[in-house]
């Protein structure tokens, strides 16, 4: 064939060459693929600083990239009694390792696996890295058979395997929605995660907040001054934009409610939209309530640490309602914060008896689902308003908003509340359209960057994580125009910002209750020309220098 | 029969052996289902190869037009970009059709003419490969922004809530030209 080639190409590759060329990953099964850490595709390790501040082991400074990841001399034993530990007092965490089939249900349901097409990505195969050693450290059949029956030996590349893939999963749970058994994927990672704590394997964009949160009770350390000061910096930007003056409760004891919101809706853009939104509408309402410097922070990363963490976390919350002498507590939009309080909370610190059954004190709805946790969610607290016409909106003044709803996975697969948004969300704006049915509701796609993973450092893993939920926003762009994306998280309305800017540019973030805000119609407002981010309302461009 | 009509009825052959190639770039449990699954909600990655690698075929018999083309690559390469790719490795189904094209057409190239036609329609194929590699790098490029505007928006939003620092509003004056050409102006 060589022969034939004209003159000019004769010192190319031959064709036979540049077939030999192959692109095609190794062969090899799954547990021979060792894990290749490089930049963009895992989030870097815990500061010793932070360990210390919590009593966690092993805190030294460390790199995944090196080879030596400075484990304690004994980690094999630790883990193994970790394991034996766990396994005896979670019942389910045994259930979890024993029932799966491989049916695969699960297997093309995760966005990371949707996104990479890395196998190990699928739910199935993640669970599958610690039940091999379970197999091979606690099963018979396993300890005799080894491989034959799914088991593997304990060793320090599997370590680092638990590490690199329990840390590609946002504990989303939309795996769950789909296992005829029910296993709760998230729980494995969870588990997955409370053992590498015990070797001090921990990531730093979770365990900063969490000792930021266990000192200061918020993520960032915001000093009770500072949290202060953003708050009566949304009342100034409020009074700005209505005219109405506005005061904020901080640790007002007695108060009727105590609010608590995630701490992104008070010191991250387009969060802070929404927690002006928050003291628009109380205000409004003349409502009895407070917020708390201590309280300062629904989120609560101790949900991607350890069970322990998380308790130690949320008693901050009820220590204080007690404290202030609240009668309950109404909770912001908040992602994960929901899944704590209705699936942990009552286990842990409850029953929260010193507190009384939530009625809303402007219609008298009791709130009979949150008898046991004591705590309701604003977007029950607000449909419930509008539904007994306790507000007046005006929705035209979001009509430059063409929006679709992002269901956040925890307050839609934790709690069930996917009513209550969309029925808000179209009584205060005019335009709304729904992403395709299997990207929504229980089936809805995390923005990629939960249970601790929204940080920068991993970008490329958030993009991949983060592709199924863009590719339905860009669709909707496309067929709709839409231009608003809400959501009621705070972890989604920083991370879907990013999400979308890749994959659906064009595509803003909102709070609902920043929508809410911009429709509420407040006594003794006055002529309105901007929405809360100082953006001229439609109909009001022309007016904007006047 | 010219090249482009040749190519043109094995249009459906050669992008599904295309696709094929591309698909074997993952690792073979992943690929199993990114081949399967069509729904393009439930499959994001292999709906959007498939379709666009079949509107990049088709446009490549008709010339490369850069306008028209790039908004089909930029979706493959866009997802290619953030996967674990090295980059090479991320573009490397561009060339992959030459593989496909050679193969298809093997036994129809039968004299120098023909030959010729290939070579050309070899080098629309490297005008894609070009393309591709500014797409890939705009990719790369919009990452490395959105991360620095990620951190940018945090701390910028954090100075001011401490008061730490206070933007130009809109009603400041603003400082005309002719006040600033030099003439008053002293250079210590």
């Amino acid at each position: 064939m060589s022969s034939e080639l004209p003159p000019e190409l004769a010192d190319s590759p031959k064709p036979k060459e540049l077939m030999a060329i192959d692109y095609r990953p190794p062969q090899q099964p799954w547990m021979e693929t060792p894990v290749n850490f490089k930049p963009g595709n895992y989030c870097f390790p815990t500061k010793a600083k932070n360990l210390r501040v919590l009593d966690m082991p092993n805190p030294r400074e460390w790199a995944p990239e090196e080879e030596d990841w400075k484990l304690p001399e004994n980690w094999m034993e630790i883990i193994r009694e970790g394991m034996k530990d766990r396994l005896d007092k979670y019942r389910s965490f045994k259930l979890f390792m024993d029932i799966c089939v491989r049916c695969g249900a699960c297997a093309d349901k995760c966005h990371f696996f949707l996104g990479s097409g890395d196998p190990k990505n699928m739910p199935v195969l993640r669970a599958e890295l610690l039940r091999s050693v379970y197999r091979g450290e606690f099963t018979k059949a396993g300890k005799i058979l080894g491989k034959l029956a799914g088991a593997r030996k304990l060793t320090i590349d599997v370590i680092k395997e638990w590490f690199y893939y329990f840390y590609q999963c946002t504990e989303c749970r939309r795996c769950s929605v789909f296992c005829p058994y029910g296993i709760d994927t998230a729980e494995i990672t969870m588990m997955g995660r409370e053992l590498l704590h015990l070797l001090g394997l921990g990531i730093n964009w979770a365990m900063e907040p969490v000792a930021n949160c266990f000192r200061t009770g918020n993520h960032l350390g915001i000093l009770p001054n500072g949290f202060k000061d953003a708050l009566d910096f949304f009342a100034e930007d409020a009074e700005e934009i209505t005219g109405v003056k506005i005061d904020v409760p901080i640790n007002k004891k007695g108060a009727e409610i105590l609010f608590v919101v995630p701490s992104g809706d008070y010191f991250g853009d387009p969060g802070t939209y929404t927690c002006t939104g928050y003291i628009m509408l109380f205000h409004e309402l003349g409502l009895d309530y407070t917020w708390s410097t201590y309280a300062s922070e629904g989120g609560n990363f101790g949900l991607f640490t350890s069970h322990e963490m998380i308790k130690r976390l949320n008693a901050k919350i009820y220590a204080e309602a007690k404290r202030l002498g609240v009668k309950w507590i109404l909770g912001g939009e908040c992602g994960h914060m929901w899944r704590v309080v209705n699936q942990y909370m009552d286990t842990m610190n409850g029953p929260a008896d010193f507190l009384e059954e939530p009625v809303s004190p402007i219609t008298g709805t009791k709130f009979e689902n949150a008898n046991s946790t004591k705590m309701v969610h604003i977007m029950e607290f607000t449909a419930d308003l509008i539904r007994h016409n306790k507000l007046r909106l005006d929705p035209s003044r979001n009509d430059n908003r063409i929006v679709t709803f992002h269901d956040s996975c925890n307050p839609a697969r934790a709690m069930g509340i996917l009513e209550e948004p969309r029925y808000v969300i179209k009584n205060v704006c005019n335009n709304f359209y729904e992403m395709p049915e299997n990207t929504i509701r229980e089936q809805t796609f995390c923005c990629g960057g939960g249970a601790g993973l929204g940080t920068d450092e991993n970008m490329d893993t958030r993009l991949r994580g983060g592709l199924p939920r863009g590719n339905a926003v860009r669709y909707v762009q496309e067929k709709h125009g839409v231009n608003s994306l809400a959501c009621m998280c705070a972890i989604d309305r920083a991370t879907l910002i990013t999400v979308c800017d890749y994959w659906a540019r064009g595509v803003e973030v909102t709070g609902i209750h920043e929508m809410v805000a911009n429709a509420l119609i407040m006594r003794g407002e006055k002529d309105r020309q901007t929405d809360l981010r100082g953006e001229p309302l439609p109909g009001k461009e022309d007016e904007e220098d006047v | 029969m010219k090249l482009e009509d040749l190519l043109a009825q094995k249009m459906t052959a050669i992008t599904k052996a295309w696709f094929q190639l591309v698909m074997e770039t993952y690792p073979p449990d992943g690929s199993r289902f990114l081949k399967q699954e069509e729904n393009r909600f439930a499959n994001p990655v292999g709906s959007t190869i498939s379709q666009e690698l079949g509107n990049i075929f088709e446009e490549l018999l008709n010339g490369v037009d850069s306008e028209s083309i790039s908004p089909f690559l930029d979706r493959i390469i866009r997802i290619r970009a953030v996967q674990d790719f090295s980059p090479s490795r991320a573009l490397s189904f561009i060339f992959d059709l030459k593989k496909i094209i050679k193969k298809e057409l093997g036994s129809k190239i039968r004299d120098r003419e023909d030959y010729d036609e290939l070579l050309k329609f070899d080098s629309r194929i490297d005008l894609l490969a070009m393309l591709a590699f500014d797409i890939y790098m705009k990719c790369r490029e919009e990452i490395y922004k959105i991360r620095v505007n990620e951190v940018k928006n945090r701390a910028h939003r954090l100075l001011e809530r401490a008061k730490l620092i206070c933007d130009l509003s809109d009603e400041e004056p603003d400082f005309k030209d002719d006040k600033l050409d030099g003439k008053d102006m002293e250079f210590v």
